[in-house]
């Protein structure tokens, strides 16, 4: 049933990092592992902590509930459950639960004898939360910095951070790394449209080779990246927007306390303009 | 336990430059016969060109160049062509559409946003004649148009916030300016004009949209740099020849989270991710202020934003001498 007709043939043993044959089978089409089981406990954990947070909170309304990290007030320390102490549970619980299933990731790239790439990008979102939920709170002295975990109060913790610093576009790190997000759309429409219009050519066409590919984009723009190159650079586009945006927000208040717009001055104070 | 992990290419081949499959029904041929770089050779093909320009590329060229220089040539002028000032306030300089007093006109002096019509019109003609090309190198190679209805997925963004919109609101005034700063100032008072964007239905699905299209690069990418030892980029030839490149490929995703794509259909997921990001974005653009005037306030009638107490202050825009 959740096998693939040629699934059989790859459900080997080994090529697990820790904990040998013990977990080393699937479950339906999910390889388990270690990995597998630490993952399993840590967001079902987390799940249910954050059911049960929005239970004794004010309202069911899936847009709106909202589990809001500690006041400023508490600064690094704990805090009762109800004033924040979920949020940090649930907090702990998503880290577990992201490393551990980055490293079953890496354990089923060993099973099918793939290069670690998967994990390696997918470390990159991890870096990414863990800098605005753990890296930045700490480095400002206070879990309240961290953004609540609610469908619309995440957007307004954006906003509502993004107008401290006046006029966040202005923030350089913000601006390369909406750049790599738009270039990685751009990207990613042409690659997967120049596939497709290979393998579905004009009517009556045989499908077209690899040789084609680079034909239509040397005609177009002069150069064809081709085929292995394309998703070395959609891999670089997209990890270069993640790794941006921690580093955009990263460096609004540890590093930059006023307006952004107010940092560009001192390009205008160049020596070289007088 | 060393192992082959996908990077940069190691050993490049030189040959005979590749001079492409003949084209069909091309007015022109392919300019140069491309040279190799060593450089691009460490990260994709090292070849370079040829090109084919043709009529449509060289128009679009054209027409690129006249708006490039009619925005950059106002910005000189609104610094009185001072060079070094020029350099210096670049970032903040603009070329802003006409003011509202001019309405949805057609004729607008130059320096009063003319001269931003017509850089405008000139971007629009530049992109259409570049959509048209796309088509036209398709066909002359017998290949899908699937690039060209993506692209022009991204016009159609364009279009809608310099003029589709202006047109339903009968201002040019409501246009995004050219400029660095500027057009990002555009997005910041046009966010807070209509009441906070983030409450925007479309905009929530553009950004899923965007997102998504980074996660989804992120993870076909790495996916098929992991199964690059056993050619997993000849993706068309695994497409119709499925070998054990595409089985792991897919293994690795149904083992991690259930499901997996084929190698035809994670380009279609692909597709429609990209493509679905302008095109949602834009009909959210296309209701901001002809349809919906303030997003937070038609969040909290539609339930998904709380309502908070009101402050007693009236709204300045309400009172009778306010303008209109």
């Amino acid at each position: 049933m959740a096998l693939l007709s040629f699934e059989r043939k790859y459900r080997v043993r080994g090529g697990t990092l820790i904990g040998g044959d013990l977990f080393d089978f699937w479950v339906g089409p999910f390889y388990v592992g270690f990995f597998g089981v630490t993952t399993a406990i840590s967001a079902t954990l987390g799940t249910l902590l954050i059911f049960y947070a929005a239970s004794l909170g004010p309202t069911w309304n899936p847009w709106l509930i909202s589990i809001a990290p500690p006041d400023i007030s508490y600064g690094l320390a704990l805090a009762p459950l109800r004033e924040g102490g979920f949020w940090q549970i649930i907090t702990i619980c998503a880290i577990a639960a992201f490393v551990s299933w980055a490293l079953r990731e890496v354990e089923i790239c060993r099973k099918l004898g793939m290069g670690y790439h998967v994990p390696f990008a997918y470390g990159f979102a991890i870096f990414a939360y863990v800098t605005l939920e753990v890296v930045r709170p700490v480095l400002l002295g206070a879990w309240g910095f961290a953004f609540p975990y609610g469908i619309f109060s995440h957007l307004d913790w954006v906003s509502n951070t993004g107008y401290q610093y006046l006029h966040f576009h202005y923030n350089p790190a913000h601006m390369i790394a909406v750049s790599f997000f738009f270039v990685t759309g751009g990207a990613l429409a042409f690659h997967g449209a120049l596939v497709l219009s290979s393998v579905n050519p004009a009517p009556g066409e045989d499908i077209k080779s690899p040789e084609y590919e680079d034909a239509f984009f040397r005609d177009s723009i002069g150069y064809s990246v081709g085929t292995l190159g394309i998703h070395r650079l959609g891999l670089f586009f997209a990890l270069s927007a993640g790794f941006w945006s921690a580093v955009c927000i990263v460096i609004s208040g540890p590093l930059w306390t006023r307006g952004w717009p107010e940092w560009w001055t001192w390009w205008l104070n160049l020596p070289i303009w007088s | 336990m060393a192992r082959y992990q996908n990077m940069f290419t190691q050993v490049q081949l030189r040959g005979p430059l590749e001079a492409g499959p003949p084209l069909r029904g091309a007015t022109f041929t392919r300019s140069g016969s491309g040279f190799y770089n060593y450089w691009m050779g460490k990260f994709g093909n090292a070849q370079i060109g040829p090109i084919y320009l043709g009529t449509l590329g060289m128009a679009s060229l054209i027409f690129a160049f006249l708006a490039f220089e009619i925005i950059g040539l106002n910005m000189w002028a609104s610094v009185n062509w001072s060079p070094v000032q020029f350099v210096r306030m670049l970032p903040w300089l603009a070329l802003e559409p006409p003011g509202p007093e001019y309405g949805f006109s057609m004729f607008v002096p130059l320096n009063k946003g003319g001269w931003w019509l017509i850089a405008g019109f000139c971007m629009t003609t530049s992109l259409i004649l570049w959509f048209l090309r796309t088509y036209i190198r398709a066909r002359a190679l017998g290949m899908g148009t699937h690039v060209a209805w993506a692209f022009l997925s991204g016009i159609f963004l364009i279009i809608t916030l310099g003029f589709i919109r202006p047109m339903l609101m009968g201002s040019w005034a409501e246009a995004v300016p050219f400029g660095i700063f500027p057009h990002l100032d555009w997005t910041a008072a046009f966010s807070i004009r209509y009441g906070n964007l983030f409450y925007n239905p479309f905009h929530c699905l553009s950004i899923v949209f965007l997102y998504g299209s980074t996660l989804l690069f992120a993870m076909h990418g790495a996916t098929i740099l992991a199964v690059g030892r056993y050619g997993g980029e000849r993706e068309i030839e695994q497409i119709i020849d499925r070998g054990t490149a595409s089985e792991r490929a897919a293994l690795f995703w149904r083992w991690t989270m259930g499901f997996n794509a084929t190698m035809e259909s994670i380009h279609r997921w692909a597709w429609w991710f990209a493509v679905l990001t302008p095109l949602t974005g834009g009909i959210g653009i296309l209701l901001t202020g002809t349809v919906v005037d303030n997003w937070y306030l038609w969040a909290v009638m539609h339930h998904y934003a709380p309502g908070y107490p009101g402050t007693g202050v009236i709204d300045p825009a309400s009172l009778p001498g306010a303008p209109k």
